[in-house]
């Protein structure tokens, strides 16, 4: 297998390419937010170094979310548009399964987190158990306060990671000690090769076209009109 | 870079720079083989215009299956292909970055060029597909997010010669088709509309006698839309035709007159008519009627209804041009969203 991965869901952007088990490559970027002009130059210049060509990719993995929503559809349009039209493989990974994968030496609940702006965060839990890497509580965007509280009753001890996670250090000491926050700058960047790792793992996804960002937040104009409104799963797109 | 020397020279061409997600395949610059627009008007009819995050969202879910549609449909597979063409600007930028970020992934997995096309050459370039154009010209881009004069002395050279000051025209009509409570986008309602009223209200026609090329709205639509509240005070119901038609009538008398005036100071072969707003039956019927005269000699030329709006077909006509220039794009394209074709003037 010659897999592709990309995460451009955050200030961090990655490109990592791997053969089997092997890692072949990798270019990391955390200079900018503007990943429409260095990833595509990432991927030709890091194929190109390790002699492998567009169509010799089996398989694309992409960081599917959460993140800053540009970043998302900047990765995942690249990814769809490259395993359609390369007839390979696409695989969606959580960006946050990608950090706190990063963390196989903690025992207990890794909470990664992603800032969403006026105190709430893109968070999740998982765990490593016996070497198997799991998800404890879904993906989802929520009140840091709220996701504290919950954490809190889970009685576990907890290791909350990402760069975002010392933006709400005065939150989280109100429920858990200070080295409940990982201070590891090497852990708290996502790493392509535990993006492709876990790329590796998972299910491709079944319908190319169909595949979409996780933003897991809903646009607050729709938010709004849902309030009056019913959705009733309509198709808001047609052919004219 | 150039181009690979091919019997048909075939463009793949992405446009998304607004509500409409679109791929088309062009031969030559002159013969759409498909054009695949996916339109999102009913998803911003929910909020009453374009939300930019909607829209790229929706541009996401249509993005590889109109470009796998527009390759069925043309029998056209990707290494008949000679270049990827692709709208870089002007427009939203959340919008332009997924047709940005498909087409280079396109290119760079089929090994093709990647071509920049200027949205608004674009739109001029629909009228190729009428007849040839011929040089010098003029261009009247009239559409929700732009109302512009553009000369175009020789082939790819795009001088903006006058705009609108504030609101665009199409921008205008779907100000006042709220007031009226029609649906967005109401430029088509509005237009039949006032085809059925008469010019009784006689709103400003700005900057008509300035000896300038330039366009301004927002005066006509606050004047419409006091005329109605005030109406409504007084507990009166105005013809909603006669307001539409006296509306309309402001607009393309403005549209009519300055086009006339730039083309008589500037003598061009053709007047080319395009955006969304081309599409209006008034201002085409007021255009021919003026121009056979005043300027007999001077072609006309109105894109086919469906290239009026946003399209890729628009683009791939415009890229053959600006492969004739030689210009290319690497990897690093970036949205250019307040973008301007425009030359030094």
């Amino acid at each position: 297998m010659n897999l592709l991965a990309i995460d451009t869901s955050n200030q961090v952007m990655t490109v990592t390419a791997c053969q089997d088990e092997k890692a072949l490559g990798q270019i990391q970027l955390n200079f900018s937010k503007n990943h429409s002009t260095t990833l595509m130059p990432a991927i030709s210049s890091l194929m190109e170094t390790i002699h492998l060509k567009p169509h010799d990719l089996t398989r694309i993995v992409v960081a599917k979310g959460p993140g800053s929503y540009t970043g998302l559809r900047i990765g995942v349009t690249t990814a769809k548009t490259l395993a359609w039209t390369l007839k390979s493989e696409l695989v969606g990974v959580s960006s946050l399964a990608v950090v706190a994968a990063q963390c196989k030496f903690f025992d207990g609940l890794i909470i990664p987190i992603f800032d969403a702006r006026r105190k709430n965060v893109y968070s999740g839990a998982y765990k490593w158990k016996k070497g198997r890497f799991l998800q404890v509580i879904k993906d989802q965007h929520i009140a840091i306060k709220q996701w504290l509280t919950l954490l809190q009753q889970m009685a576990e001890p907890v290791l909350f990671v990402g760069e975002d996670a010392s933006l709400f250090l005065e939150e989280i000491t109100e429920f858990f000690s200070e080295a409940a926050v990982c201070k590891e700058r090497t852990i708290n960047i996502p790493n392509g090769l535990s993006l492709a790792q876990l790329g590796m793992e998972q299910q491709p996804v079944e319908d190319i076209h169909g595949f979409l960002p996780a933003y897991l937040k809903l646009v607050e104009a729709e938010e709004k009109w849902l309030e009056t409104h019913n959705d009733e799963g309509k198709n808001y797109v047609e052919r004219i | 870079m150039s181009y690979p020397i091919k019997e048909r020279a075939l463009i793949l061409a992405v446009e998304s720079s607004c509500d409409e997600t679109s791929v088309a395949v062009v031969e030559n610059g002159r013969k759409i083989l498909s054009n695949v627009v996916a339109s999102q008007i009913l998803s911003h009819k929910r909020f009453g215009g374009v939300v930019p995050e909607v829209a790229s969202r929706h541009h996401v879910e249509q993005i590889t299956i109109c470009m796998e549609t527009a390759l069925i449909e043309s029998g056209v597979s990707p290494k008949d292909l000679s270049a990827v063409a692709v709208t870089y600007g002007p427009g939203l930028v959340g919008a332009l970055l997924i047709g940005i970020s498909a087409a280079k992934a396109f290119a760079w997995a089929n090994d093709l060029p990647l071509i920049p096309v200027d949205h608004m050459a674009g739109h001029i370039y629909a009228a190729n597909f009428v007849t040839p154009l011929k040089f010098p010209s003029m261009a009247l881009l009239v559409s929700g997010g732009h109302t512009e004069l553009v000369y175009i002395e020789t082939e790819g050279s795009y001088k903006i010669i006058g705009q609108t000051r504030d609101d665009a025209a199409g921008e205008a009509y779907d100000k006042v088709g709220r007031v009226l409570g029609l649906s967005y986008p109401s430029g088509k309602q509005l237009d039949e509309m006032a085809y059925l009223g008469q010019d009784t209200f006689h709103f400003p026609r700005a900057m008509i006698k300035e000896a300038n090329f330039d366009f301004s709205f927002s005066g006509l639509k606050s004047s419409f839309i006091n005329m109605v509240h005030n109406s409504e005070q007084r507990g009166e119901k105005l013809n909603p035709n006669d307001l539409a038609a006296s509306f309309q009538q402001s607009v393309i008398e403005v549209l009519t007159v300055k086009t006339l005036h730039a083309c008589q100071k500037y003598p061009v072969k053709q007047l080319i008519i395009a955006g969304g707003v081309a599409a209006n039956q008034g201002l085409r019927a007021k255009m021919k009627h003026d121009f056979s005269e005043k300027l007999p000699e001077t072609e006309l030329i109105f894109p086919p209804i469906n290239l009026c709006g946003d399209n890729g077909a628009m683009i791939g006509a415009a890229a053959f041009v600006e492969a004739r220039k030689g210009h290319f794009a690497g990897g690093d394209l970036n949205a250019e969203p307040g973008s301007s074709f425009s030359e030094e003037f």
